[in-house]
């Protein structure tokens, strides 16, 4: 077993509270992080390979860097924390069974970029989270972790929760300022770079739950340790969510070297039922899928890349042989035309008529052309939006039909 | 949750102070309509065009914009809803394990259809994109707790427990 980083306390009776925290190493990062220079600690976490895992894997200390240098007004940083990727739930076990190490991570992140206020945006339905989230924080402030003067080192840093209410595209980090700054969710077009101009037009950086929880250790171990848990390219481990048809569905955290086949197999206990493996979404819905043929590829950002998909949220979701591709499409295409935010005419037309194209196909009235008028219209309109809610979408819908095409076909009326 | 019966659109005082010390908390005042928005669902069990327009009265916001965000978000009810509310996750991994069972028993159980609420108010019955629990699939939200790994016998014991 590798070592484990981020849940290392998730099996503790009480990893939620301050008193547990700190006696397994907690808060320590932080003297050591304020003997630093703010320059070091982004310095520091680049050298470390830490790319963002709340979907894009941008490099974390880069992102940090675009901050404009000398900025005289407020300089915000913004916790993702908004969770809605089909497939995703390890944010829901960092803020439930170890909040105080987002609350660490945000005091360090925020002295590196010079913020005096974080917000953590959390997604509306995690009730139970956001209440043992906020508990955590003013226990933070009780012990003197939050607020002015932090530990004496001068820094001050106030931390706001705020509550979504209910929309996946507000997961999409200038959906989620828009909500933040009491409007309804939509994305802006980019650049400006929220970095630039983000929140209440301040520069601003968005980083995912998890992202934010490693920054502590990479402080207190080193840019090199934690490097060296990963690939070339990006450093440390992950916590992949698992489900669908495997025998232990759960959180795995894991070196992102690790491969498809062994997180399935070893780690999550293979297929119950002694079903074959038919395919798997290796990085929450908007990841293309693999075939039973494609999963002996790493799960770090590149691995994936390279065989023509993405590591996402590290969401992944088993299918077993019983499945029917066409409609398991459906669903996703239901969400994605559900989900779009209406701003640009060929996400919000493409994804209502591809579900409902879908539907006719499994329904047994498609026609002949309407995987090609798919497949065509998902190209045409990639890259053509605000955000990349709809390149997302346009993930599934290609490789589901691509792949599993003679599938989509039997249900066709000759 | 509200009360059945009319609901005047009025916040308490102790709620205006909290409304207050939300406009003051961020930068801009308006951040604090989602929460205020929150405050006022719990306050009046939905949000009518009438909560909508004293919200924006509140905030020195035209009601159109109010209007706007309200209707953007899924959470935000503009209809009076059941005493409680199920939200059963349709999405991906719940549907591979048996969603539909989950809703299909659910709906005869209830005797409602997705979107409707028995007619003695007790629930409302929702059919929602994912939850992020798929690890519990296939699941549901009652209210503001998860319940996952649902077969029909686990759903009748919650269903019992509510009424
Ligand atoms: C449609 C869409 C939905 C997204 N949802 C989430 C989400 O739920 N959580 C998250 O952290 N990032 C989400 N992202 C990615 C964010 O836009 C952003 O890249 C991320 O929060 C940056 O943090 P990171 O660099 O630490 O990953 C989403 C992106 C898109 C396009
Ligand atoms: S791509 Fe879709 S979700 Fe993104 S801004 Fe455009 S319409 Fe909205």
């Amino acid at each position: 077993m590798s070592e484990l980083i981020l849940t290392r306390n998730f099996h503790l009776p009480g990893s939620h509270t301050l008193a547990l925290y700190r006696e397994t190493g907690g808060y320590a990062g932080l003297e050591k992080a304020f003997a630093m220079k703010p320059a070091e600690i982004t310095e520091e976490v680049k050298k470390s390979n830490l790319r963002g895992l709340g979907g894009a894997g941008f490099p974390t200390g880069v992102k940090w860097g675009f901050l404009p240098k000398g900025h005289p007004g407020p300089i915000y940083l913004v916790i993702n924390a908004d969770e809605g990727e089909p497939g995703t739930f390890k944010d829901r076990y960092l803020l439930e069974r170890d909040p105080h190490a987002l609350i660490e991570g945000m005091i360090i992140s925020a002295y590196a970029i010079g913020a005096h206020l974080g917000f953590v945006y959390i997604r509306g339905e995690y009730v139970g989270p956001w209440r043992i989230f906020r508990r955590a924080v003013e226990e933070a402030y009780q012990a003197g972790f939050l607020g002015k003067n932090i530990l004496g080192s001068g820094f001050d840093l106030d931390i706001i929760i705020h509550r979504g209410a209910g929309a996946y595209i507000c997961g999409e980090e200038t959906g989620l300022i828009s909500s933040l700054e009491g409007k309804k969710g939509w994305p802006k077009l980019k650049p400006p770079f929220p970095a630039i101009r983000g929140a209440f037009g301040a520069p601003t950086i968005v980083n995912n739950v998890e992202t934010i929880c490693h920054v502590p250790h990479i402080v207190r171990r080193g840019a090199a340790w934690f490097a060296g848990l990963g690939t070339k390219t990006q450093g440390g481990t992950r916590m992949y969510s698992v489900s669908g048809h495997v025998a232990r569905p759960g959180v795995y955290e894991l070196p992102v070297s690790v491969t498809l086949r062994s997180l399935i197999d070893e780690h999550a206990g293979g297929l119950p039922n002694r079903r074959r493996l038919k395919a798997v979404v290796p990085g929450g819905s908007s990841a293309a899928i693999l075939t039973a043929g494609e999963i002996d590829v790493t799960m770090d950002v590149d691995g994936l890349k390279n065989a023509g998909t993405m590591a996402g949220s590290a969401g992944v979701i088993v299918m077993d042989e019983t499945v029917s591709i066409p409609d398991a499409l459906m669903v996703v295409a239901r969400f994605y035309a559900h989900e779009s935010c209406g701003q640009c005419t060929p996400c919000r037309e493409s994804t209502g008529w591809i579900y409902k194209m879908t539907r006719r196909i499994i329904e047994g009235k498609g026609r002949k052309e309407d995987l090609d008028t798919i497949l065509d219209v998902a190209r045409r309109g990639a890259g053509t939006t605000i955000c990349a809610f709809f390149d997302g979408a346009v993930g599934p819908y290609i490789s589901y039909i691509e792949k599993f095409r003679a599938e989509f076909e039997a249900l066709i009326p000759k | 949750m509200s009360a059945l019966g009319a609901v005047s659109v009025q916040f308490t005082r102790e709620q205006l102070a909290e409304v207050r010390r939300l406009q003051a908390l961020y930068p801009d005042k308006r951040a604090a309509l989602l929460p205020v928005l929150h405050l006022a669902q719990e306050a009046f069990g939905h949000i009518s065009l009438e909560a909508e327009e004293y919200a924006a009265g509140l905030f020195d916001l035209s009601p159109a914009h109010v209007h706007e965000v309200v209707t953007f978000y899924s959470l935000f009810f503009r209809e009076p809803r059941g005493r409680h509310v199920i939200s059963v996750c349709h999405n991906l991994t719940c549907h591979l394990l048996g969603a539909q069972r989950v809703l299909t028993h659910l709906k005869k159980r209830l005797g409602v259809d997705v979107g409707g609420t028995t007619p003695d108010g007790g629930v409302t019955l929702l059919s929602v994109e994912c939850l992020c629990a798929c690890e519990m699939a296939p699941m549901m939200q009652v209210n503001d707790r998860y319940e996952g790994n649902l077969t029909p016998e686990k759903v009748d014991r919650i269903l019992a427990e509510l009424r």
